[in-house]
């Protein structure tokens, strides 16, 4: 086994793991939040990577700074769709929540695919092709540099939640809507705000993955699934949860084919495992905490 | 109620003759409705009695196709057979899954991922065969017979896809009527109220979802010898599922004859949108209004368009003077 890959690897997947954290923690608030979960998540962020792109295509102005423009045209798009969608729903059997927002996640990918049409696209910003190299590792610069900027963001939304009075208001409605509503707090605004929020988290990742892969409408569902195993992971509205289940998956689907595939020649197997099959670790990884541990890793009661 | 069963002879004696009016094209579109008909009824077996919602029944469909295919490729076996006994892997893949997902209590969100998971799981493992072709898909070279399940032309796929969905509606009418029926109905209602009267609700749970899966996969095998190709990226895939889930939807689910209703609203206009707009140049929006229509369907007619038809037929049916 090559060790040395393996660290590399693991690193790279560390890196990854930071904008999934941030991908999770929207998911993971709305959730918290309202009890719904967000299954146009991936789709949201696809937009929010298109946003960038379209911007580094017309003006040149690097993804790194223009995530903020996705960040604030996900956090409207969240803040209407949860006005118009969401909020009718937050009643509904949990069954039936799922519906309308696999509906919305197909208008998101589809409406993305007449805009910017269907193909692969792979923008080349100011630091595609840098790296730095400790000793033998080789680190990607825009993989530390979007690593960085979205656990800043992160900390920044706990901090806003921590002390803001809006804040206060979301961890309020969260913990006892009713309580909330009794001391005059407009819940509906709320709600909408914390949306808003998830999806400009959302947004935001999608902006810093820009310079690290290739884009295409399609690319969506794969990230509505991979945030939702974090989630569970981490468990349910746990913010903590989801930055640490963010890493986890990040590493695991780094290291885990590399890992398989030096298993399987151990015991004698001439199979493969190619990494191109690295979702099926996530998936391997939901099924065991789903049923093992359901609340997840810092989830404290069953969600 | 006997009326009912008038309106259906009459309706299924319409259905019988009609192919001699009909071009080929719109042969196909009839074969299309049929077709998402029977995969529909076999979901709402599971979603529509019990409540539990699947969003990976895309996975029996592949389990259906490629059995059958392979036991054709490899022993020669017809697909007639060969479709049983993707029906039971299916089974067999359903109880596993429902293994998972009941025993475990995983309820609403939790098993919709579960269904998610598996069914990703699946697409991914098929993608990777090189028996099936992997990333290419697999072309079949239709040998036209009967036993091959192969045929030129469409007027005998109509009519087998007809037998599908009678087959199907047969068979959900029967569990409905059935003290299955009226068990899962009771667990989807209030599942702790039914357990206390003594529902078994784990055992009756398996049953449907089994049951599901098995006929869920006889579907796949008529999709393979329809089609003649094979890929998991598109039947496989959650989008095939939420093509299965939503004209049961929107028909209405938990009842016989909802899938049936909605496959004749949508896919007509699914069919003739895609065409339509991939000609202008806009491909793909036909799955924005697909989007907009489950959205509006769930929040505005949650029962869907069944219980606004029973409503208008009700003076037909009851026969008021």
């Amino acid at each position: 086994m090559n060790l040395n890959l393996l660290l590399q690897l693991a690193i790279s997947g560390f890196l990854l793991g930071g904008v999934y954290s941030l991908i999770a923690l929207g998911l993971s608030l709305i959730f918290g939040v309202m009890r719904v979960i967000n299954f146009a998540h991936g789709e949201m962020m696809v937009w929010g990577m298109y946003v960038a792109y379209t911007i580094l295509l017309w003006t040149g102005i690097d993804p790194f700074f223009s995530f903020l423009v996705s960040a604030v045209i996900l956090f409207i798009l969240g803040y209407l769709l949860q006005r118009t969608v969401v909020n009718r729903i937050l009643d509904f059997p949990e069954a039936m929540q799922v519906l309308p927002l696999v509906g919305m996640a197909m208008v998101f990918e589809n409406s993305a695919r007449i805009i910017w049409g269907p193909d692969y696209i792979s923008p080349q910003s100011r630091f595609s092709l840098h790296s730095l190299s400790l000793g033998s590792i080789i680190i990607d610069t825009p993989r530390l540099l979007a690593f960085s900027l979205a656990i800043i963001i992160t900390i920044i939304v706990l901090l806003f939640l921590k002390n803001t009075d809006m804040g206060k208001s979301i961890r309020a409605s969260a913990d006892n809507r009713t309580g909330a509503l009794l001391v005059g707090t407009d819940v509906n605004k709320v709600y909408a705000v914390c949306f808003g929020i998830g999806t400009a988290c959302v947004g935001t990742a999608g902006g810093l993955l820009v310079p690290l892969m290739p884009l295409s409408p399609h690319i969506g569902a794969p990230f509505t699934l991979i945030s939702f195993i974090i989630v569970i992971l981490g468990g349910m509205g746990s913010l903590t949860g989801a930055m640490v289940g963010g890493v986890i998956i990040g590493v695991a689907e780094s290291i885990g084919p590399e890992l398989i595939t030096n298993i399987f020649h151990g015991i004698g197997l001439d199979l493969d495992f190619p990494h191109t099959m690295k979702q099926v670790v996530s998936f391997f990884i939901l099924i065991v905490i789903m049923v093992l541990r359901p609340q997840g890793l810092f989830g404290g009661k069953r969600g | 109620m006997k009326r009912i069963y008038a309106l259906l002879l009459i309706a299924l004696l319409f259905l019988l003759v009609l192919p001699q009016f009909l071009s080929s094209y719109a042969l196909g579109i009839f074969i299309l409705i049929f077709f998402y008909a029977y995969l529909g009824q076999s979901w709402n077996i599971l979603t529509g009695y019990t409540g539990v919602i699947s969003l990976g029944h895309s996975i029996y469909v592949g389990i259906g196709a490629y059995v059958t295919i392979y036991l054709t490729m490899t022993l020669g076996l017809s697909p007639w057979i060969g479709m049983w006994v993707g029906g039971i892997c299916a089974g067999i893949v359903g109880l596993v899954i429902g293994f998972f997902g009941f025993r475990f209590g995983l309820k609403g969100v939790y098993f919709v991922l579960l269904t998610i998971a598996f069914a990703e799981i699946g697409r991914l493992i098929v993608l990777h065969l090189k028996v099936f072709g992997s990333f290419q898909g697999l072309f079949i070279t239709p040998q036209f017979s009967f036993a091959n399940f192969q045929f030129k032309g469409n007027l005998p796929y109509y009519y087998i896809a007809l037998g599908y969905v009678i087959f199907s509606v047969i068979v959900v009418r029967l569990i409905e009527r059935s003290k299955i029926g009226r068990y899962i109905v009771a667990l989807r209602e209030d599942e702790d109220a039914a357990e206390s009267l003594g529902v078994d609700v784990f055992r009756y749970k398996m049953i449907a979802i089994c049951i599901s899966a098995f006929m869920t996969s006889l579907g796949g095998a008529f999709y393979a010898n329809y089609l003649y190709y094979l890929h998991p990226g598109t039947m496989m895939s959650m989008a095939f599922s939420i093509e299965i889930i939503l004209r049961p939807i929107i028909g209405g689910m938990g009842t016989v004859l909802g899938p049936v209703i909605g496959s004749f609203l949508i896919t007509p206009l699914a069919e003739l949108s895609r065409t339509f707009f991939a000609k202008a140049g806009y491909e793909g929006l036909h799955l924005v209004i697909y989007g907009f229509l489950l959205v509006a369907v769930v929040l505005f007619f949650p029962r869907g368009v069944i219980s606004y038809i029973k409503k208008a037929l009700t003076p037909v049916l009851s026969g008021l003077k």
